[in-house]
């Protein structure tokens, strides 16, 4: 076996200096009646020949952004990723290391977090960002978690805008502790701002929106954060990182915690995952974070280098008292959004919301021109929209699928009063004669 | 080493795009005015061989498994086959949208549903969910399947035992599920004390999580006597399954007992740790328990896989999707590699690695639990102490001999712990080299304690002001005030 040195005569001569006749005594303290009797049932040992026409002939049965042309979003991005991030991310001094517990010979990885945190922080507008989380979805239902720590109160306040799956996740983390939480219902696209502030209370403690939300639609959060405030309640964003390159920051409009899927920064598609959680919120709440924490300091000769911090916060610390239970991250997809945002830097990530932004409003404007579909909300948009449709959005991405174009989401899974509505999704990546079919399609239907 | 933010000038840029192809529509007929930025977002501007040189350099600062020997107890860091890193790479599995129709991620789902198949049958446990990104993740979702299930029983109990030797993320996760954690303390063998496990155990007890081999490296022999107790007062018994490497082929979870297992694919299934992640934490339970493991599941009908969201007494999603499902790719690679003749070898070769290093280290320093080892092997430096070297001390002096420090200062039951978990993938050689050098250090510690002390010598910094870290916290980079 290849990955396995040592030589049956190696083990002998091990056994040996152990001091024990075989290698059964040395596990003799198993019972008996629980040992496996005979192999497993496996399959046979494959050659990596083998191996790997096995996986290609899987990987084959499913269709790719590569080969089709994609127009689904809905938490999921198809944007452009530069070869130099793949280029970094397979480095294996980075890919095969592990958490780095010690500084000194882990300075590449904790510097890197370092500027990681750093360009969160100016990409959400707020003074610390954590290390990364899970996901989108884990890093909000972290962030209402925290929002409780911080605001002493336990109701949770989110917008029906807010992903679904994102929602549900929340209720899965809350299941256990069963935590108040009220959604709000939305009106042309965007949360409904009179629901929104006959539910919140004195008792409430986060305030969740998205931003812009899954519908597409940028959301007034600046009257939302305002009117969380004055409640007392703290404010959760979920912001999208590219629409952040031409929209205000939440952290400049007040916001106490930034999170969101990092996905979008530089990570393939991959059937949803390993993705990003990105987490960014005010210094004054540093210790009520969850996550790994990198910060800089000096060795002995005044050096400047890296090192985790904020332990104590942390479960193999705190243990149950901890702020969190995560312990492995995403630190490698936090690399790959580093790579990322410092090759696009602040023109490139302008340049790439702006691109996303028109081509989305193109697409929109041609598709809502056609007879028997029309465009349902007029709230502003950024890579996503909502179009009503004529026939069944399954109808129409079967269509699509016989040219080689992956469709838009069917809203009905998601929204039951949204039966007959479909989301498109543009990114920078779509090109007008991509978008020119797309329409050309959707008019035969 | 300089930050990439003081890297570069105005104006430099490493990235391209193509040229808008549409109408360019004025920013602010398609935004709000008052949620238009002002200024650009502050981030670097550097040409690509600018940034390219400043991550390969970060690279070199850092040190991966494939520069050498990495015995972290209890993190399992053996080699991790270049093979599962191409397979990820097919473009079928890294370029296709979650939500994309199940008929176009047949592949995906086929994979999903044949590694599930393999992991319950090394688990043996009767369901499997793919879906917790990492260990932690899937010993919190373990926990919300207990609840769930005693709660549809009508009783959700309120309490988790614990043994003292835990890894922190069980009471933490624990914690999370809403539950008081009861800690045991250890037998003086270092495993779980029955005794003090029947004095609190009763109907208020709601499960007990156990890691097996322990946090010691001792296998639990009174686990099917264990698994009895708790079973006869009604509660479910939990496995961390982050030692699942030294028990592949000799026995499965579900054999002694167990309720829940989860099993860390980064660990025993060899995916890459990244740094720190990402992981995969699929959770195994039995049959009682499938009902409530999260949606979506992956079924099979006739040669149609499908993701199954109907399941009303399910927990819930605790992932955006459906997992790390490139660390997926990467396990499902591993285990046919291996196949059922060779996984044994993978525990055997562990189990006889850590003897050997216990054996040849015996002396030099304490052991503080004798016994049988598996997979890792836990000293003290508690002789060391004496001399005012502490296990952090020898942790930096090994840096300097081109070896990753094993684990140290954990388990917290023992003082001054240092816990060497070798894995199976390195050679008797580099056993040798590691135990000379330990043995080197703690010969150093005898004759010449400052050059411990003042260790790393041959780092890129010395030792760092941890503790200056939390006190004046830089936490980012800021720019210069002109």
């Amino acid at each position: 076996m290849e990955y396995i040195p040592n030589t049956p005569e190696d083990q002998k001569e091990m056994l040996r200096v152990i001091g024990v006749s075989s290698y059964d005594e040395l596990i003799s303290n198993i019972p008996p009646e629980i040992r496996l009797k005979g192999e497993l049932n496996l399959s046979a040992p494959l050659s990596e020949l083998e191996v790997m026409s096995e996986l290609k002939s899987l990987s084959i049965m499913n269709v790719n952004a590569d080969d089709f042309t994609c127009f689904l979003g809905a938490g999921a991005y198809d944007h452009f990723i530069p070869a130099v991030v793949p280029h970094i991310i397979s480095r294996s001094e980075f890919y095969t290391a592990y958490t780095p517990y010690q500084a000194e010979m882990s300075q590449g990885v904790l510097q890197t977090i370092f500027e990681y945190q750093t360009m969160i922080c100016e990409l959400t507008g707020m003074e610390v960002a954590n290390a990364s989380m899970y996901d989108g979805a884990s890093a909000m239902a972290e962030a209402a978690m925290m929002a409780i720590r911080i605001a002493k109160r336990n109701e949770i306040v989110i917008s029906s805008t807010v992903n679904p799956r994102y929602r549900r996740v929340l209720a899965a983390y809350n299941s256990g502790l069963k935590h108040p939480v009220k959604t709000i219902e939305s009106s042309n696209g965007i949360t409904d701002i009179n629901k929104l502030s006959q539910a919140i209370t004195d008792k409430t403690a986060a305030v969740i929106i998205q931003y812009p939300n899954f519908l597409g639609s940028i959301e007034d959060i600046k009257t939302i954060i305002d009117m969380t405030h004055k409640a007392g309640a703290a404010s959760v964003i979920v912001a999208d990182p590219i629409a952040l390159g031409l929209l205000k920051s939440p952290g400049e409009l007040g916001a106490e915690i930034v999170v969101g899927e990092g996905q979008p920064l530089g990570i393939p598609l991959s059937f949803g995952g390993p993705y990003l959680g990105f987490f960014a919120t005010r210094m004054e709440h540093v210790r009520k974070m969850p996550g790994r924490i990198v910060g800089a300091t000096t060795d002995k000769e005044g050096k400047v280098g890296y090192c985790l911090t904020f332990q104590t916060r942390e479960q193999h610390i705190k243990r149950e008292r901890a702020t969190s239970n995560i312990c492995s991250n995403q630190a490698l997809m936090a690399l790959a959004a580093t790579v990322y945002m410092s090759a696009m830097g602040k023109n490139g990530i302008r340049e790439t919301a702006s691109l996303c932004l028109n081509k989305t409003a193109y697409a929109k404007q041609k598709i809502g021109e056609l007879n028997g579909y029309s465009i349902p909300f007029t709230s502003p948009v950024f890579k996503e929209f909502v179009v009503k449709t004529p026939v069944p959005p399954s109808v129409i991405n079967k269509m699509l699928e016989k040219e080689k174009i992956v469709g838009g989401l069917d809203m009905g899974t998601y929204y039951p009063e949204l039966g007959n509505h479909i989301l498109f999704c543009v990114t920078e990546k779509r090109t007008k004669s991509e978008i020119d079919k797309l329409v050309k399609i959707l008019a035969e239907v | 080493m300089k930050l990439i933010f003081e890297t570069g000038a105005p104006g430099r840029r490493s990235y391209s795009l193509p040229a808008l192809d549409v109408p360019d529509n004025e920013l602010s007929s398609l935004i709000p005015a008052d949620l238009i930025k002002k200024e650009d977002v502050n981030l670097p501007e550097v040409s690509e061989v600018e940034l390219i040189r400043h991550f390969t350099r970060l690279s070199q600062m850092n040190f991966g498994l494939d520069l050498g020997f990495y015995p972290l107890g209890s993190c399992t860091m053996k080699y991790n086959p270049k093979l599962n890193e191409e397979t990820a790479k097919m473009p079928g599995f890294l370029h296709s949208h979650p939500l994309q129709p199940e008929h176009l991620s047949q592949g995906s789902l086929k994979l999903m549903y044949e590694l599930e198949v393999c992991l319950k049958e090394i688990s043996g446990m009767n369901r499997v969910s793919l879906q917790p990104a990492a260990g932690a993740h899937g010993e919190m979702s373990g926990m919300l399947v207990i609840r769930s299930y005693h709660e549809s029983n009508g009783s959700p109990r309120k309490r988790v035992i614990i043994p003292d030797s835990a890894h922190g993320t069980n009471p933490a996760s624990a914690a999370l599920a809403g539950y008081d954690v009861t800690v045991i303390k250890s037998t003086r063998e270092g495993l779980v004390d029955i005794n003090e496990l029947k004095k609190v155990l009763d109907s208020d007890c709601a499960a007990v999580m156990i890691t097996n081999p322990n946090t010691l490296g001792l296998f639990e022999k009174d686990i099917v006597e264990i698994s009895r107790l708790i079973h006869e007062a009604g509660a479910l018994l939990y496995m961390d399954g982050a030692n699942l490497n030294a028990l592949l082929g000799i026995t499965r979870p579900g054999d002694m007992g167990f309720d829940v297992v989860h099993i860390n694919l980064h660990k025993t299934f060899s995916t890459p740790h990244g740094g720190g992640g990402p992981g995969a934490g699929p959770i195994g339970v039995v049959e009682k328990l499938a009902p409530f493991i999260p949606v979506p599941t992956v079924e099979k009908d006739g040669d149609r896989y499908y993701f199954d969201y109907n399941r009303p007494q399910s927990i819930g999603s605790i992932h955006g999707f459906y997992s790390n499902f490139g660390v997926l790719v990467k396990a499902y690679t591993y285990i046919k590699k291996m196949g059922a003749a060779c996984i044994h070898d993978i525990s055997r070769n562990a189990i006889i690695n850590a003897n050997y290093i216990k054996k040849r280290l015996e002396g030099y320093y304490t052991l503080p639990i004798a016994g049988q080892s598996m997979h890792e092997c836990v000293f003290s430096s508690k002789l060391q102490k004496e001399k005012g070297v502490h296990a952090w001390d020898i942790s930096k002096r090994i840096q300097d001999f081109g070896f990753h420090p094993p684990t140290v200062n954990f388990p917290l039951v023992v003082e001054e712990a240092i816990m060497i978990e070798p894995t199976e993938t390195e050679s008797k050689e580099t056993l040798d080299k590691f135990c000379d050098v330990m043995i080197t250090i703690a010969k150093e510690v005898e004759t010449t304690p400052d050059i411990v002390k003042n260790a790393p010598h041959t780092m890129i910094v010395k030792r760092l002001d941890e503790a200056q870290a939390v006190k004046k916290p830089v936490l980012r980079w800021q720019k210069p005030t002109q």
